[in-house]
């Protein structure tokens, strides 16, 4: 196990530096750099020329990348170009927010998901199964952005009963009650999303472990079916959605960016956009490398995890 | 026709293949860098003769070297050392293009018929298509030359616009030799042709490849590990274990007269047709074949073996030359 | 060769007549009407295949289809729906069944040429590193993590805003982070198919390794991949709707089902102008629908379970 863990983290290496690779790579591609962003016609050509040299800008390209690395690993992102602050001051401001509303998705998601797919398993190919079917594949077509209005009409303006966007309201108490009234559209949206997904897996899973010659034991034991299915089958059909789960993390951070937009949720997925129109390449790329690495540390755990739980895999 | 009879109707004795001190390993990999490297030694130093128009039956218990054995001679797996000589020609470090010409004149037979035929491919099809890769037939004629071989295995002309799944096993694997005879070879590598399929086809099967060998006059190199069907089939037989050959013998001679405790072991869990010829002592093999990533030291077989000495402990026996060769240090009588 | 007198000749007949003494044959059912049956008899794949092609046909036909020209300014602003337009008219006095029927178009383009490109390049590098695993395996299992690691929205929104956004570019970006996933599936596949007998068959006959892999392993492991690829049409589209809302992807004045919903981001359009948006957003959703629903279909029908 020790052993897997190691091989496990020593392939991450090479991983991480493909990420920093790529991610420079792009950078590259982007047009202006810090300079030409400063451009201020006061600003003589000498001077200019001068301020490249100093930033290293007339470097061949590796030494950049090198000493672009070496500050990262520092946990230097760099600056932004609209508002001069540290890339990772900002991302560390807007995480919270987006952190919340997707831990909370994921687990209203699971929630949701597990009844559905475990009654779905159960009365396979019932009436039932058919349109909870039906209702997981609704979940995984509707567009976010379509449903996030939908539910804005509906539910904030037509009927307020909540409010549209933002975390707190303005000029509000902020308190957790405000917070959470502001949470319950973005999280419906995002939950059902990953509801629809997981349903399918836990559907299968289960399907496969209703078949297993253990449960046949369980029940000629005299076992209710109730506790056959809660007891046995469930938490042995529940081992591969971990893996699945930690699949999630990508699309969540991805599906953050639509869902903010539309709720105006002050999180990553916000600063994404606004440094989108704002041409702040600095603030792209600490975002783009911060969401790979944390993707890259989930899969991580989530690996080792699934190889802690599940005996049948074996470490070579 | 007997293989005795086959051989003394005057069959040159002139060599076909020669392995000379084979060796396959399988590089295990384990540790944090995947660097502790151990190997599978699946066939671990083997030299064998096959002469024109005999068959040598090689047999093993499963896991013995056997089969990778037969794929290292055709050259579907890469030996590690060791020399193969086909006619006369060292074909070790061929590549597969190098190969190309050869492969008309060796082929194999596979153990699963249900995976040796491609699901998608027409019996058709899968039978003309080496034809036209080696040119070896006009388009028009491939039509002609495919119901000749259905003909020969004895299908129907019907067989070819059908699908492998539409066939039983028996069916499947007389399409398997169809394929194997498509180029006339001389040398087939049978890796346990008759051991998928159910007993009363069994037979069937080797009297088709025993017809075949005496009409096409082909070379088989027959791998099971039943004593059984070799029995039946083999001019002689080797014994392999753990990746080495531990007796070779004209098929008579071995059955009569085993020199390895081993083979005497192999004998005693075939039954003699005759009940009256029970008298042998039963004795049954105990245990498990050790790992051959991990050959026991000394003679491979010492663990298991009814006889052991301390000798066998420590050294271990070289394969005898002569006629009926036998590796051990305590030879029966 | 005569085979007349040849011993085998009984066991031939028996064969003929089927006499051979083994399991009964399988049923003899062609493989596409097996595939076919089992696909229909998945009502909501049927509904999916229908309601497919039917989007397909309209896709097809727009020009023919649609009333006006998706661009034309008519002289109507902002109009709810009327006869003359039957889903009313855009601010700008656009007829917005029209632009649906093209903005439907554009979707359909961007899903299949995504699909078409990422499915074709990440089959064949998987079918590279399955058949001469080693070192190219290594790499790319390593380039398949590296690609994989960033969310796919993030860095298909960074590429496009870097590239600048135009159909064939939005088409780029999409499939460059798709098809380490094809890749990683169809390498799976090859692994397993060529340790069959009939690979190794293949070798034995001399066949070429270009011959083995394209003829006798890919074939084999078709399943997976088309079932992946059907579902990767839905996901593609939706990326692209989320591309184009967010004012990333098909810029206007071109018509795409994205970023007609862009537009309902202001409170008046959303509250009041209702055809703007509710039809496109039903669209996308229908589409996205229908493709899923073939995709577990052809899932079922094809037996690959992945």
């Amino acid at each position: 196990m020790g052993n897997y863990i190691a091989r496990r983290l020593l392939i991450a290496v090479p991983v991480f530096f493909g990420i920093t690779l790529l991610s420079f790579l792009l950078m590259n591609m982007a047009p202006g750099n810090p300079v030409d962003m400063l451009i201020n016609p006061n600003i003589p050509q000498e001077m200019l020329e001068l301020k490249r040299e100093q930033l290293g800008l007339n470097d061949p390209l590796y030494m950049q990348y090198v000493r672009w690395l070496g500050g990262l690993l520092r946990g230097e992102l760099g600056y932004s170009f609209s508002s001069f602050a540290p890339v990772s001051q900002l991302i560390g401001e807007r995480i919270g927010p987006t952190l919340l509303l997707a831990v909370s998705s994921l687990l209203i998601g699971i929630l949701i998901a597990i009844p559905i797919g475990v009654i779905s398993a159960v009365y396979q190919n019932s009436r039932l199964d058919y349109v909870m079917t039906g209702l997981s594949f609704l979940g995984t077509s509707v567009p976010p952005f379509f449903l996030g209005l939908g539910l804005i009409y509906l539910m904030g303006i037509e009927l307020k009963w909540l409010p549209t966007g933002g975390i707190t309201t303005l000029g509000g108490t902020g308190g957790i009650g405000d917070i959470i009234s502001h949470m319950i559209l973005p999280v419906a949206v995002m939950g059902v999303t990953i509801a629809g997904k997981k349903v399918r897996y836990i559907r299968a899973s289960m399907v496969d472990v209703l078949h297993q010659d253990y449960l046949r034991t369980a029940r000629a034991k005299g076992l209710s079916e109730f506790r056959v299915t809660a007891k046995h089958a469930l938490r042995n059909a529940l081992i591969p959605i971990i893996a699945v789960i930690g699949a999630e993390i990508p699309l969540l951070l991805g599906g953050s960016i639509i869902i903010e937009q539309v709720f105006q949720w002050p999180g990553i997925g916000q600063l994404t956009m606004e440094a989108i129109l704002s041409r702040d390449y600095p603030t792209l790329m600490g975002l783009n490398i911060a969401a790979a690495c944390i993707v890259l540390t989930t899969n991580l755990i989530t690996d080792i995890m699934y190889a802690a739980v599940d005996p049948r895999i074996s470490y070579r | 026709m007997t293989p005795q009879a086959a051989e003394d109707q005057g069959h040159s004795r002139q060599q076909l293949l020669q392995v000379e001190r084979l060796k396959t390993y399988y590089p295990v990999r384990s540790g944090v860098f995947g660097n502790a490297r151990k190997h599978i030694r699946a066939v671990d130093d083997v030299t064998l003769t096959l002469h024109e128009g005999e068959t040598l039956g090689l047999v093993g218990e499963s896991g013995c070297g056997k089969s990778t054995m037969g794929r290292t001679i055709m050259r579907l797996e890469h030996p590690s050392a060791g020399r193969i000589l086909f006619e006369n020609e060292d074909i070790t470090q061929y590549s597969q293009r190098q190969l190309k010409p050869l492969r008309t004149r060796m082929q194999m037979i596979f153990q699963d018929p249900y995976a040796s035929l491609n699901p998608r491919i027409r019996i058709f099809d899968a039978l003309a298509e080496p034809l036209i890769v080696h040119k070896l037939a006009e388009r028009s004629e491939v039509q002609r030359e495919v119901n000749a071989l259905l003909h020969l295995v004895g299908l129907p002309h019907s067989a070819g616009a059908r699908y492998p799944h539409e066939f039983s096993g028996g069916q499947r694997q007389r399409i398997g030799i169809a394929r194997a005879i498509l180029f006339r070879p001389k040398l087939i590598v049978c890796d346990e042709p008759v051991s998928a399929l159910d007993v009363s086809i069994q037979a069937q099967i080797l009297n088709l490849l025993q017809d075949l060998q005496a009409e096409l006059k082909l070379t088989y190199l027959f791998i099971s590990h039943g004593i059984g069907a070799v029995k039946q089939i083999s001019t002689r037989i080797a014994v392999m274990y753990l990746g080495r050959i531990v007796e070779l013998a004209r098929t008579e001679q071995l059955f009569r007269q085993p020199k390895h405790p081993y083979t005497e072991l192999l004998l005693n869990a075939y039954p003699p047709p005759d009940p009256t010829l029970r008298s042998r002592k039963k004795m049954m093999l105990h245990g498990d074949v050790p790992s051959s990533a991990d050959p026991p030291r000394g003679c491979r077989f010492h663990p298991r073996c009814p006889y052991v000495q301390e000798r066998c402990r420590q050294e271990e026996p070289l394969l005898t030359e002569g006629e009926h060769a036998a590796a051990c240090h305590y030879p029966l009588a | 060769m005569s085979a007349t007198g040849m011993p085998w000749r009984g066991d031939a007949a028996a064969s003929e007549t089927g006499q051979e003494h083994e399991q009964p044959l399988p049923g003899i059912e062609h493989y596409a009407r097996q595939v076919r049956r089992k696909f229909f008899k998945h009502k909501l794949a049927a509904w999916g295949l229908i309601t497919t092609l039917l989007l397909i046909g309209i896709g097809l036909l727009a020009p023919w289809l649609a009333p006006n020209s998706p661009n034309e300014i008519t002289d109507v602003f902002a109009a709810s729906p009327s006869l003359a337009h039957w889903l009313g008219t855009d601010g700008v006095g656009r007829d917005v069944l029209s632009r649906l029927i093209y903005g439907t178009r554009v979707s359909l383009i961007i899903g299949f040429a995504t699909v078409a490109l990422y499915v074709a390049f990440g089959t064949i590098i998987g079918l590279l590193a399955g058949y001469y695993g080693r070192w190219f395996d290594m790499v790319l299992m390593r380039i398949t993590d590296i690609f994989l690691s960033f969310p796919y929205m993030i860095i298909v929104l960074v590429m496009v805003s870097i590239l600048g956004a135009n159909i064939s570019t939005i088409i780029i970006v999409l499939a460059l982070f798709k098809w380490p996933a094809i890749a990683m599936l169809v390498r799976g596949s090859v692994l397993s198919i060529k340790e069959m007998d009939y690979v190794r068959a293949g070798v034995a006959l001399g066949y070429s390794t270009p011959r083995v892999m394209f003829r006798h392993i890919l074939p084999n492991a078709l399943s997976p991949i088309i079932v992946n690829a059907t579902f990767g049409v839905a996901s593609t589209i939706l990326s692209e709707a989320g591309l184009s809302f967010l004012g990333m992807g098909v810029t206007s004045p071109q018509a795409s089902l994205g970023n007609m919903l862009h537009d309902a981001q202001s409170l008046t359009v959303l509250t009041e102008q209702q055809w703007l948006w509710l039809p496109a957003g039903f669209i996308i959703l229908l589409t996205v629908l229908a493709f899923n629903f073939v995709g577990d279909g052809l899932r079922d029908a094809l037996d690959a379970r992945s």
